[in-house]
């Protein structure tokens, strides 16, 4: 669409047309030159058509920007002014590029899309009064939707929808309905699928303005009412029978990777309608307080649900490369030494024995060896995954790295990373192969600690880096706080890290307390950030 | 300020003439790079076209490209200009006999005449249409990345003897990144952002439809697939777009019309580059073969 064409926005379609308005103020009911908000390339004057897109927008984008910050995004006040400008050159109601061209000058690091994904989704989610909650509109709503999506090029769905004729979405029974979803997913017809989400979550969320439940909730029931876990069975059935020749079992792999690509979709677009009608009920602000997701490095070890596990795998490999690169520079480089006064009297022969190049000692500081003795029994197996995957993945900076698991009972796992190029199969191998129950299997750091004294004590030397992690929850076990204490003696330095936030040590059987004493540091490490910041230390 | 392109859509429709299929992001990245007189910052997994944007870019606008390859240890003199030293001597030298004072000689040997012009200052002196690629830029080390500020927010570079030279016309400018280190704010600030990720499975298609001659459309919607199926594996380092373009040729050069589970296996060593990814990969499709379950490690929905 050229920018330079007039706008009528009554004209646009319907999806499209309210979601940049907030509280009943429309950029179209500010007095706008008929060129539209946006500078064309030669056509209203800038200060003009500036103000234009300021006033119904700039209230919004400030809104916006201070939830980026409260997420957790660095938003400086130039890349604020950067957004300002650049959403004056896009088309207004192209609302995938409006988010485009604020992703591009607000975030700057990938990690951080989702976060403001969200966010965008939120405070620029689509609204008017197709999306009210009350049911006389959204009659008319599903109806539109369902007109909509015939301008989409997908064929036969339509035809079923069509011969409804103007009694809408809403006409349909739930085999209809469960019908037709069928079909758009089958033929992967999008726009279809839209609408019978919205059409779903109308109908199944049971949605009442006010009432305090979370969003989880109302998708849950939407879902459970879609019945989708036959559908994939199904789906693939029909393709089999369909296919002339009997699908080859690669062939089979393939569509189910695509039905399930279209199944992810759907349950994105029953989403995005749930969060839309949440806040059309609940206010911009307080959606987006609910719905903050942390940054990757910020998500707690033990309490990331499963998704928020996939971005951390995620996020961890670039972070160990980040951290090899840097550690190998640190040792490389800025090490100021004393005069070394041998090298500098050698050096001055070649000026004819005036010292003019002062020579100096580089300190070259042994590289540490580590153990890790890591607790990982189920609350804080997450924790013990990733510092065991961080410390292998730039095992480089270490002269020795060597890993002990236990429970109650202690095992040796360092076999298990040696050799293998796959760091995150190995710790896979550690979780299901080391030999770590003595008797219950609940957690006993006295008679792991013991146990480790006894079969590994003797090699621990003064080269050597302990780090112990855990939650120090003991059920109540003797603690057996001297193994620490020797250890120390032993050791260069003893480190332990605690994945539970510091306000819970020392309470209910957290004895952390109790060996923290002996320990040359107690940290709290919850978080990719804390571990690399303790690890970067470490090196 | 130029104006490359009229629209978002120009950009894509002219990426698309020089067979650089663009998504919404990026065509809409470089119209704003191009509005708001802006550097583009472009990071993403390696082979998914970062280097392959900023020449479609420069061939659609009928620009020359000058490109400053990144590596660690790259300083001022191989950047922005170095006085080219020996002409400087070979002057002093031949003027020796000549009656003429120092205060001439000085201002003559660093006049234009012994300058070396280096990437970034030829950028900014160019007559002609240009677009600047600065490669990898995530390897000089975080004190060099401070000589790119200047050029990038201002386009302009101080140069002590001569003074400051302004850039006749706002270059278009590509920094590309491995996303190795973490770059410091200042340079992101003055840049947009674009992250290229593997394209989706519709855009790989075309995009291997348009890259590999004499492939059937059939072949590279199978093509696109399996890349997808196998991007959802967890590898070590997951097939690019650069990757399933050589498996098309190779495909096509094979004569494959369908492609089979042995066929899969036996060439996935195109895609994939580590032997444990091929083991998996190996291992996933296998295990399709011998009917077994259907994906094991993957809960089942709902």
């Amino acid at each position: 669409m050229s920018p330079a064409q007039p706008r009528d926005w009554s004209k646009l379609p319907s999806g499209l047309q309210p979601w940049v308005a907030t509280g009943g103020r429309r950029p179209w009911d500010t007095p706008v030159t008929t060129d539209g908000p946006s500078t064309s390339s030669g056509g209203a004057a800038p200060a003009q058509s500036a103000s234009a897109v300021a006033d119904p927008i700039v209230d919004l984008l400030a809104g916006f920007i201070v939830e980026l910050r409260a997420a957790g995004l660095p938003v400086s006040l130039t890349e604020n002014l950067d957004a300002m400008e650049a959403v004056k050159h896009i088309p207004l109601e192209d609302r995938e590029a409006f988010k485009y061209a604020l992703a591009a000058t607000l975030v700057k690091n990938n990690a951080h899309w989702r976060a403001f994904e969200t966010v965008f989704e939120v405070y620029f989610s689509l609204r008017g009064k197709q999306y009210d909650l009350a049911d006389d509109d959204g009659a008319d709503a599903a109806d539109e939707d369902l007109d909509d999506s015939e301008g989409q090029p997908g064929p036969e769905g339509m035809e079923g929808i069509r011969g409804l004729g103007g009694a809408g979405g809403d006409a349909l029974s739930p085999e209809e309905l469960a019908e037709l979803l069928y079909r758009a997913l089958l033929e992967g017809d999008e726009g279809l699928l839209r609408a019978l989400a919205r059409q779903a979550v109308k109908r199944y969320a049971g949605m009442e303005p006010g009432r305090p439940v979370g969003g989880t909730y109302y998708l849950y029931r939407t879902l459970r009412n879609l019945d989708l876990d036959d559908m994939l069975e199904r789906l693939m059935a029909e393709t089999r029978e369909e296919s002339p020749a009997p699908l080859t079992p690669l062939e089979e792999r393939l569509e189910r990777d695509e039905f399930e690509t279209r199944l992810d979709q759907l349950k994105k677009e029953v989403e995005a309608e749930i969060r839309r009608r949440l806040v059309a009920d609940r206010g911009v602000e307080a959606m987006a307080r609910t719905l903050r997701k942390p940054l990757p490095e910020d998500v707690d070890f033990m309490h990331a649900n499963r998704e928020e596990m996939v971005a951390l795998r995620k996020a961890l490999h670039p972070l160990t490369r980040k951290l090899a690169v840097r550690l190998a520079r640190k040792r490389r480089h800025g090490r100021k030494g004393p005069l070394d006064f041998r090298a500098t009297v050698r050096n001055s022969l070649s000026y004819g024995g005036v010292p003019a190049e002062p020579k100096f000692r580089y300190p070259r500081p042994a590289k540490p060896e580590i153990f890790v003795i890591a607790d990982i029994s189920g609350s804080v197996a997450a924790f013990a995954r990733f510092t065991l995957q961080l410390v292998h993945a730039i095992s480089g900076q270490f002269s020795k790295v060597r890993s002990f698991v236990f429970i109650d009972g202690i095992d040796e796992v360092t076999r298990f990373f040696e050799g293998v190029e796959d760091i995150g199969e190995a710790v896979h191998r550690v979780n299901t192969e080391a030999d770590v129950v003595w008797v219950d299997g609940h957690s006993d750091y006295g008679h792991a600690l013991e146990e480790f004294y006894n079969r590994w004590g003797k090699e621990v030397g003064p080269k050597t880096t302990v780090l112990i992690l855990g939650d120090a929850r003991n059920n109540y076990h003797a603690s057996q706080s001297w193994v620490i204490r020797e250890l120390r003696h032993r050791a260069r330095h003893v480190y332990w890290l605690n994945p539970e936030p510091q306000s819970y040590w020392n309470t209910g059987d957290s004895i952390v307390g109790e060996y923290g004493v002996h320990c040359d540091d107690v940290q709290e490490c919850r978080n990719l950030r804390q571990l690399e910041r303790f690890v970067d230390k470490l090196a | 300020m130029a104006e490359r392109f009229e629209s978002v859509g120009v950009v894509r429709d002219e990426l698309a003439k020089v067979d650089y299929l663009s998504s919404e992001a990026i065509a809409g990245v470089v119209y704003l790079a191009d509005r708001l007189g802006k550097p583009i910052l472009v990071e993403g997994p390696a082979g998914t076209g970062k280097t392959q944007l900023a020449k479609s870019v420069a061939e659609i606008t009928g620009s020359r490209l000058i490109r400053l390859q990144c590596y660690e240890g790259l300083d001022e003199s191989k950047a922005l200009y170095e006085w080219n030293y020996k002409k400087q001597l070979l002057r002093i030298q031949a003027e020796r006999n000549a009656e003429s004072s120092w205060d001439d000689i000085s201002t003559d040997i660093f006049s234009d005449e012994f300058l070396l012009t280096r990437p970034l200052l030829e950028a900014i002196r160019a007559e002609d249409p240009v677009v600047l690629l600065i490669d990898e830029v995530d390897r000089v080390e975080l004190e060099t990345e401070a000589l790119l500020l200047e050029v990038l927010s201002d386009y302009q570079v101080s140069i002590p003897e001569l003074g400051t030279i302004t850039a006749r016309q706002v270059p278009m400018v590509f920094l590309t990144s491995n996303n190795t280190r973490e770059l410091s704010e200042a340079l992101k600030r003055r840049c947009l952002f674009l992250h290229i990720d593997y394209p989706d499975l519709d855009r790989e298609k075309e995009i291997v439809l348009a890259k590999v001659p004499d492939v059937s459309e059939a072949l590279a919607d199978q093509v696109a697939r399996i890349v997808r199926s196998l991007r959802q594996l967890e590898l070590k380092k997951a097939p690019s777009v650069s990757e399933t373009l050589d498996w098309a040729r190779t495909l096509v050069l094979l004569g494959v019309e369908q492609i089979t589970e042995e066929t899969a296996i036996e060439t996935v060593n195109i895609l994939l580059k580590y032997q444990s990814d091929i083991n998996r990969a190996v291992k996933e499709l296998a295990a399709q073969a011998e009917g077994g379950p259907p994906k094991p490690g993957r809960p089942a929905r709902g």
